[in-house]
């Protein structure tokens, strides 16, 4: 072995002082559920087309044959780009919750994890990104789904990932959040009854807001989920103004910031003693 | 602030022998034993949890290129020591150094320069050995470059270069534990803290890791070892430091404390009787011996000084070496294993 060779073999991996946040250390993360990925993707997958498929088939079939036309589009397409927003919320908040506990309290992930140089807002990001990032990819599922039963492709569909990733990014972190504050699986129960259910119910994905009472709809607007639908549904369909677009962004981008603030500041809580 | 070498490097210009040098002697060179800055440094470090006080005014002081075994029984401190040291448990009290970091404010850079192996096997068991490591290779910002390198250099060290893609779900408790070892080694760390890197294993297995662990101490990596099996702390540890009910209660190398408090031989009596045992416990204390109760037997500790006399009077008994569980026993009064 040359004197180089021994050289490079005794020099430790670590050079510089790291920062407060790091790109490297969230990506270190990100790298470790792409490496899982590689063993779950394909049910992952299948889940992800399965069920919407499923729901467009029934409620657009189904619902569709009775309601017709519904806010001047049909109700498939209608349906379609709704859940586009619900498998989005579904595919990022629900592992977010269920997964992050799991790895928190039984399988002491974090324990290895935040032993190396790996602070608790970057952990937090990391995971976030990732779900934000399988979002914007299975969320654009649904509208594929949803052009096989008749829906016209069109540009604007080209910001649908976009639109999925940072709803996904809000609503991963919203679940970090409640994973960190719960503190057992039985309160699950509440957190799937209490507040999914109403989250994708009242956020116009299977009927516009419009027909609810007028203090539902306020509530409404201060669901993630429904700027989420606005935004997709304006992107496919057009005729959403530049203002409303950018506010229902604004909204959203907003969430996400006091999610990640949440969501670090409620982990570091429990994993830091 | 920057060191002598880097400044030398600076005055002419390019890299340099000095540096190179420290690099290739790597970590025991750069910080080696008797360096200015130790390795973990703790001063009057408190944890309470509620009416619980888990560490209680701990002092310790590691230097580099030491292994330092921490031995205790459970509910000692050990494992809340372990989680301060990498800022997980935030101490209410007192001051913590790695390496010259100040914990929990630097903790990160103190953790981009030691491997820690939990106590909890927390691998991914879905995944392969060669999965496992690669993923903690990014985490520990191993360079893209020598990624392979430092994963087969890890396998090697755990004898598991031919277990590469075998899930680590399909590994036996010996393998996991070793691959859990290594994976905090990825990135050549100067200090590897041990929480119970043995805990629950049978006894071959534990004996097989000890091979790994000593592998570490012959490269002067600094290691920080907690555990409750003493004959682990005796072999494995350059010294030993006692702890009971949070603090350390005494430090040395295993044969000075042994010698120091146990002397050379111990004689176990067996009395026959009711009370016996009280007896001759009282006839002993009363020469000024020191004894430990193990179960029907009184051990007497440094028996080579008793009088013959004294042992005729006390009747036949049984000798073996002193070590360093009837030290523990003398000076904490409780029993590890």
């Amino acid at each position: 072995m040359s004197l180089r060779q021994r050289r490079e073999d005794a020099r430790p991996e670590h050079h510089a002082r790291p920062g407060r946040f790091e790109a490297d250390a969230v990506l270190g993360v990100v790298a470790r559920e792409w490496i899982l990925y590689g063993q779950s993707w394909r049910a992952t997958t299948f889940a992800a087309v399965v069920e919407p498929t499923l729901y467009l088939l029934c409620f657009g079939f189904g619902m569709g044959a009775l309601i017709g036309t519904l806010a001047g589009y049909s109700y498939i397409d209608f349906l379609g780009t709704g859940i586009v927003a619900v498998s989005v919320m579904f595919q990022s908040m629900m592992p977010a919750v269920i997964n992050t506990f799991i790895k928190r309290r039984f399988l002491h992930t974090y324990e290895g994890i935040l032993a190396a140089p790996v602070d608790v807002r970057e952990l937090v990001t990391g995971e976030a990104l990732w779900l934000a990032l399988r979002s914007g990819v299975y969320g654009c599922v649904p509208l594929l789904v949803a052009i096989g039963f008749g829906l016209r492709p069109g540009p604007g569909m080209l910001l649908v990932p976009l639109i999925a990733f940072l709803a996904g990014f809000a609503f991963a972190l919203f679940g970090i959040w409640i994973s960190a504050v719960i503190t057992s699986v039985r309160s699950m129960d509440y957190v799937f009854s209490g507040l999914f259910t109403p989250l994708f119910l009242v956020a116009g994905t299977f009927f516009p807001i419009t027909e609810l009472p007028t203090w539902v709809q306020t509530a409404a607007m201060a669901n993630p989920l429904y700027h989420a639908v606005e935004l997709i549904r304006g992107s496919v369909f057009g005729g959403l103004g530049a203002g409303q677009a950018l506010l229902h962004v604004a909204i959203l981008a907003g969430f996400a910031y006091l999610m990640w603030n949440l969501a670090a500041f409620q982990m570091r809580r429990r994993v830091v003693g | 602030m920057r060191g002598f070498s880097d400044m030398a490097l600076e005055l002419r210009g390019k890299p340099l022998a000095i540096r190179s040098w420290a690099v290739y002697f790597g970590p025991m060179t750069r910080q080696g034993p008797g360096s200015l800055v130790p390795a973990i440094q703790l001063r009057g470090v408190v944890k309470r949890f509620g009416p619980l006080t888990a560490v209680d005014g701990l002092e310790l002081e590691v230097p580099q290129g030491v292994v330092l075994g921490l031995l205790g029984p459970n509910g000692a401190g050990k494992s809340t020591t372990m989680k301060m040291l990498t800022a997980q448990s935030i101490a209410d009290e007192g001051a913590i150094r790695i390496l010259g970091h100040d914990i929990p404010t630097e903790s990160k850079w103190a953790r981009a320069r030691m491997g820690v192996v939990p106590q909890h096997d927390n691998l991914d068991e879905e995944l392969t050995v060669e999965q496992n490591l690669r993923m903690f290779s990014f985490l520990y910002r191993v360079p893209r470059r020598r990624r392979r390198e430092a994963i087969e250099r890890t396998m090697r060290l755990a004898q598991l270069e031919d277990r590469g893609e075998t899930p680590v779900d399909d590994l036996s408790g010996g393998m996991r534990r070793r691959l859990l070892i290594v994976r905090a080694l990825l990135h050549r760390p100067e200090l590897v803290l041990m929480d119970e890197p043995t805990v629950g294993l049978d006894p071959q297995v534990r004996q097989d890791l000890w091979g790994v662990i000593s592998a570490l101490r012959d490269e002067g990596v600094t290691v920080l070892m907690s555990t409750h099996y003493i004959e682990e702390a005796e072999r494995l540890s350059d010294e030993v430091a006692l702890m009971a009910k949070g603090r350390v209660v005494e430090r040395g190398t295993p044969v000075d404390l042994v010698t120091k408090y146990a002397g050379t031989t111990v004689e176990e009596y067996t009395p026959q009787g009711e009370g016996g045992l009280a007896e001759l416990e009282r006839l002993v204390h009363e020469h000024g011996f020191t004894t430990r109760r193990t179960g029907t037997s009184l051990s007497v500790l440094r028996a080579e000084e008793l009088p013959e006399s004294l042992r005729d009077r006390l009747g036949r008994p049984q000798r073996r070496a002193s070590n360093l569980e009837d030290v523990f026993v003398t000076l904490t009064g409780e029993n590890v294993e």
